[in-house]
């Protein structure tokens, strides 16, 4: 048995605050303490891999370097998520608002936003909210600055230490780790790379105090999330909702009533078939996402999602290391062959096994979580694979 | 100390070490295939994954440090499944024709698939999906795309160690490839023809352009008379192509097998390098009375020199205002060509037209230096063909000979003749050794003043040395370098070359000559070298260098009886306008992209 939660919607990430006093509130607090109540809260990171945001800033708080970074992701790359871009659009001060936040919890003096290329659209308005913050803060007396990078359209750069290499010029490609982030990031200095919407759920929890947020969600998944809803849905869009829910309580909300499966967490994520909807909590216990919700109707072909999908890695894959650059090549053409009978059926079982060794042996969490839509998809539609 | 546990013995390494490394110290091999003991870690292959206890993913030990109390298991069903995984997608993006390919039995994506991979193939093959091209435009090497398994080490080679970036990787994904500026062919970058990058590809994605077929069609065409020479670093290296361990030197039966192949006349590039020493000797005590007693002020200095054709293509490209600073020596190579179709042809009264000469060389950019249209001074191509070491290891097996038990002879009389100086021109700092013992006996009449003549500040494997030779005693024609201090310098690695180059373009050089070698070690880390080459190798071979400098006769240039007669009879004397006209050349200024 499930302990679920019941679909809540839920307004912290776009509810209007007076950002001048949450900063000042902040200010007020020692590192530790602000590092203490994001651990309190359990705010996990929102981009997708989950890791405690406190833990994050505590790390990268303990190093000895005096120069440090907060890094913004906002390389919101993930096939089917534009919850950063809103909340860009709507609350920039908040997300300035949580990397001063995190700078001071962190003890940096620079912030980056690297920005996905294709929002460029965004950035007048975001440097003017940016000139305003700066000012903001300067009132205050808090000496800290925040500069724009612009991506180019590289999915790959949303991995946290390509991200640092596009930064620096560099050929977008990830690094070996250790060493992490937290030691050696940006310009190989002490960094923290937060997602737009965990900066600002940072900044939410300093307003409101961890005890309020502790209280969304669940165990594993504390808090609320924003979700971006997409495909045979009649409401597309964002919306904020209570972490904990299930597949069926999300689809019963957001489906058309003919819902086949869900694809939570986009291309890198996992494919929810309607069998595993009431069975499937949304969250690290159950399926982790960083807000891609996709529902496919029974119109859809699995074989052309998959196959779409592939087709996406075998292009964003970087090409540095094997398992990943030739990985998808296999994995794409394998299922063309199958489904062309020129491979026999039993080659997806081969396949399966090289999905398994792309997520231990490839270098950075693209070529590692290939293998999640792929099993997914192929475990739960083999029968639409196949023929 | 990192105490640590491998396969569950226990090993204690410093911090920093990598599991690759400790796992050595326990005897245990990883496999591996993107790293080399020259380059950055990668960490891209993917082949020397294992598995530490408690780890989400397995770990590649190439790039991952030790930390205290790592439980690392090398050998584990998961590691043997991933390994064999990771070596059938190689191979199946990899052009498989490897019973014909050049790299047979030589690459190391073979090997692997031998241990790992043999059997039925897992894996669709993707070539086809793929539009490979070979590229051939270089005289020097072919790429081919299609053997090429993204490992990178020609990249990190050509960055880290020759500081030019030639090649790069372009794209991503499924087109990720290793491509030059704007994908243009190799011969119209900034490439040097260097062949680190050949000599570092694990595969035959870069081999050099061979001259095997043309060499044999030459000596078995009774009409032409095939004059071959060998260069010193070849002597020391050759023998690991052919079962010796590195540092052994075979010049004897080298000579012999060179013969029995079936050359007309088997010369020494030895005697053009002691050619080299009296000419480029000269010229920079030329320059230094013009520079330092008349005052010209049109002299530059510091003088470089000019042996090593990677490093006069890396000027040209890179420092082209600096050329009139080069040497205007032509390489010991050119200088041979052009006096084995004049003076050598008319000593034996052969028709030049009918002299095919061949050379030798531990060098990829020699096949390239051969090819410059100013390199034909004789009246004919000066050198028409340039074997590597190793393609004259396999012109060796092709004829069947039993290199072992080869009996040693001699090199063929006029411009067979050489010195321990000569010799010592494929270590790094043996140019700058061999011109100093001359240069500074022909000032002062006195030998240098080193004990055996072991000139040691300008030996060793640093990047780049330096050293200052106080002039005394002149003879009554030097009197302006009394008490002069010579500085001298030697940088060998283009990455060092640069770094001289940059205090040279600032104006802060002390220099007033300096010995640039454009590969690792000098010539006999050059890109035509037998493979594998590493630091230990390259030392073991510099070694074998320096042991038959010593065990010469003669170890100054300019007592060469074949320097002496060849000028008595041919030259007049160093720097005249004969020796001019076959010896020297000029330098062209290239784009540098």
């Amino acid at each position: 048995m499930t302990n679920n939660k019941e679909l809540t919607k839920v307004d912290l990430i776009f509810e209007k605050v007076e950002a001048k006093q949450v900063l000042k509130k902040a200010f007020e607090m020692t590192s530790e303490e602000i590092i203490r109540q994001v651990l309190e809260s359990g705010l996990k990171g929102r981009g997708g891999a989950g890791f405690p945001t406190g833990l994050k800033w505590k790390y990268t708080a303990a190093e000895k370097d005096p120069e440090k970074y907060i890094v913004c992701n906002a390389d919101e790359g993930e096939p089917g998520t534009f919850k950063d871009r809103e909340i860009l659009d709507r609350v920039a001060y908040k997300v300035y608002g949580g990397m001063v936040i995190a700078a001071s919890a962190i003890g940096a003096k620079k912030g980056i936003v690297y920005l996905r290329g294709e929002y460029r659209f965004l950035l007048p308005k975001l440097l003017l909210e940016l000139e305003q913050f700066h000012k903001m803060i300067k009132e205050i007396g808090y000496d800290f600055r925040i500069n724009y990078c612009l991506g180019s359209g590289a999915y790959i750069c949303g991995e946290e230490s390509a991200l640092f290499e596009s930064i620096q010029g560099e050929r977008g490609e990830p690094r070996n780790k250790p060493p992490y982030p937290t030691s050696s990031g940006v310009f190989f200095k002490p960094t923290s790379i937060n997602n737009v919407e965990t900066l600002v759920t940072a900044m939410m929890i300093v307003h409101h105090g961890p005890e309020t947020y502790n209280r969304l969600g669940t165990k594993d998944s504390r808090g609320s999330k924003v979700f971006s809803v997409s495909g045979d849905t009649p409401t597309p869009g964002i919306f904020e909702l209570e972490l904990g829910m299930t597949v069926q309580q999300f689809v019963n909300e957001f489906g058309d009533g003919d819902t086949k499966a869900v694809q939570v967490g986009g291309a890198s994520g996992f494919c929810v078939p309607r069998k595993k909807f009431a069975s499937t909590i949304i969250g690290f216990e159950g399926v982790p996402t960083g807000g891609s919700m996709k529902l496919f109707n029974s119109s859809r072909s699995m074989y052309n999602v998959l196959h779409n999908y592939l087709e996406f890695f075998e292009e964003e894959s970087c090409g540095q290391c094997t398992p990943c650059r030739v990985g998808c090549q296999q994995l794409l053409k394998g299922v063309e062959k199958v489904k062309k009978g020129e491979m026999k059926s039993t080659y997806l079982n081969e396949l399966i096994k090289l999905a398994d060794t792309m997520k231990i042996a490839s270098k950075c969490g693209l070529g590692q979580s290939v293998g999640n839509a792929f099993r997914s998809i192929v475990e739960n539609f083999r029968e639409e694979i196949i023929y | 100390m990192i105490n640590l546990y491998i396969n569950d013995q226990k090993v204690s390494v410093e911090p920093g070490t990598t599991v690759l490394a400790a796992a050595k110290e326990l005897n245990i091999t990883i496999p591996t295939l993107c790293n080399h003991p020259d380059l950055c870690v990668a960490g891209n292959c993917r082949v020397c994954v294992v598995e530490q206890e408690g780890a989400r993913t397995l770990i590649a030990s190439c790039a991952t440090p030790v930390t205290e109390g790592m439980k690392i298991h090398t050998n584990t069903l998961k590691v043997r499944n991933a390994r064999k995984h990771i070596v059938e997608l190689l191979l199946s993006e990899h052009r498989s024709d490897c019973t014909k390919c050049y790299k047979n039995q030589k690459c190391e994506l073979q090997s692997l698939a031998n241990e790992f991979a043999f059997g039925d193939t897992i894996f669709l093959d993707l070539v086809p999906y793929h539009n490979y091209t070979i590229d051939r435009s270089s005289p020097s090497f072919m790429k081919d795309d299609s053997k090429c398994i993204r490992c990178q080490r020609c990249v990190r080679t050509c960055t880290e160690l020759q500081h030019i970036s030639a090649i790069a990787v372009a794209n991503k994904g499924l087109h990720q490839k290793i491509s030059s500026f704007h994908d243009r062919p190799m011969s119209h970058v900034v490439c040097t023809n260097c062949g680190q990058c050949v000599n570092r590809c694990p595969t035959g994605a870069l081999v050099e352009k061979t001259y095997i077929d043309q060499v044999w069609d030459a000596i078995y065409d009774p009409e032409k008379h095939v004059v071959v020479q060998t260069a010193p670093a070849v002597r020391v290296a050759l023998g690991e192509d052919l079962g010796y361990d590195p540092g052994e030197r075979v010049t004897g039966k080298m000579v012999t097998a060179l013969r029995q192949i079936g050359f007309d006349s088997v010369l020494d590039t030895d005697f053009s390098a002691d050619l080299t020493i009296m000419e480029e000797g000269t010229e920079l005590l030329t320059r230094l009375k013009k520079a330092l007693a008349d005052g010209d002020k049109k002299i530059r200095i510091p003088m470089f020199t000019s042996c090593s054709p990677g490093w006069i293509k890396f000027i040209e490209h890179k420092y082209p205002e600096f050329l009139p600073n080069l040497s205007t020596c032509k390489s010991p190579q050119q200088m041979f060509g052009a006096l084995a179709k004049t003076y050598f042809a008319q000593k034996k009264k052969i028709d030049p037209s009918k002299i095919v000469s061949v050379s030798v060389m531990p060098c990829t950019a020699k096949k390239y230096e051969a090819d410059r249209p100013e390199m034909r001074s004789s009246g004919y191509k000066d050198i028409d063909f340039v074997l590597t070491t190793r393609e004259l290891a396999v012109m060796i097996k092709q004829a069947g000979i039993d290199f072992r038990n080869l009996e040693s002879s001699n090199y063929d009389s006029i411009m067979g003749d050489s010195t321990g100086a000569a010799v010592i021109f494929g270590a790094t700092g043996g140019v700058m050794e061999a011109a100093l013992r001359t240069a500074y006996e022909i000032v002062t009449g006195r030998e240098v003043p080193f004990k055996n003549l072991n000139i040691t500040p300008v030996r060793g494997m640093e990047g780049v040395k330096e050293a200052t030779l106080k002039i005394e005693g002149c003879l009554p024609d030097w009197k302006f370098l009394e008490g002069a201090e010579l500085k001298v310098a030697i940088a060998h690695g283009l990455v060092n070359a640069n770094k001289i180059m940059r205090n040279v373009r600032k104006g802060t050089s002390p220099y007033h000559f300096v010995e640039i070698m454009a590969c690792p070690g000098g010539c006999i880390g050059g890109g035509g070298q037998p493979i594998p080459t590493s630091m230990d190798i390259r030392k073991k071979r510099i070694e074998a260098i320096y042991s038959e400098d010593e065990h010469m006769i003669l170890r100054k240039s300019h007592e060469n009886p074949d320097v002496i007669a060849i000028y008595k009879e041919f030259l007049g004397k160093p720097n005249s306008h004969a020796a001019h006209e076959l010896l020297h050349t000029h330098y062209t200024e290239r784009e540098s992209y």
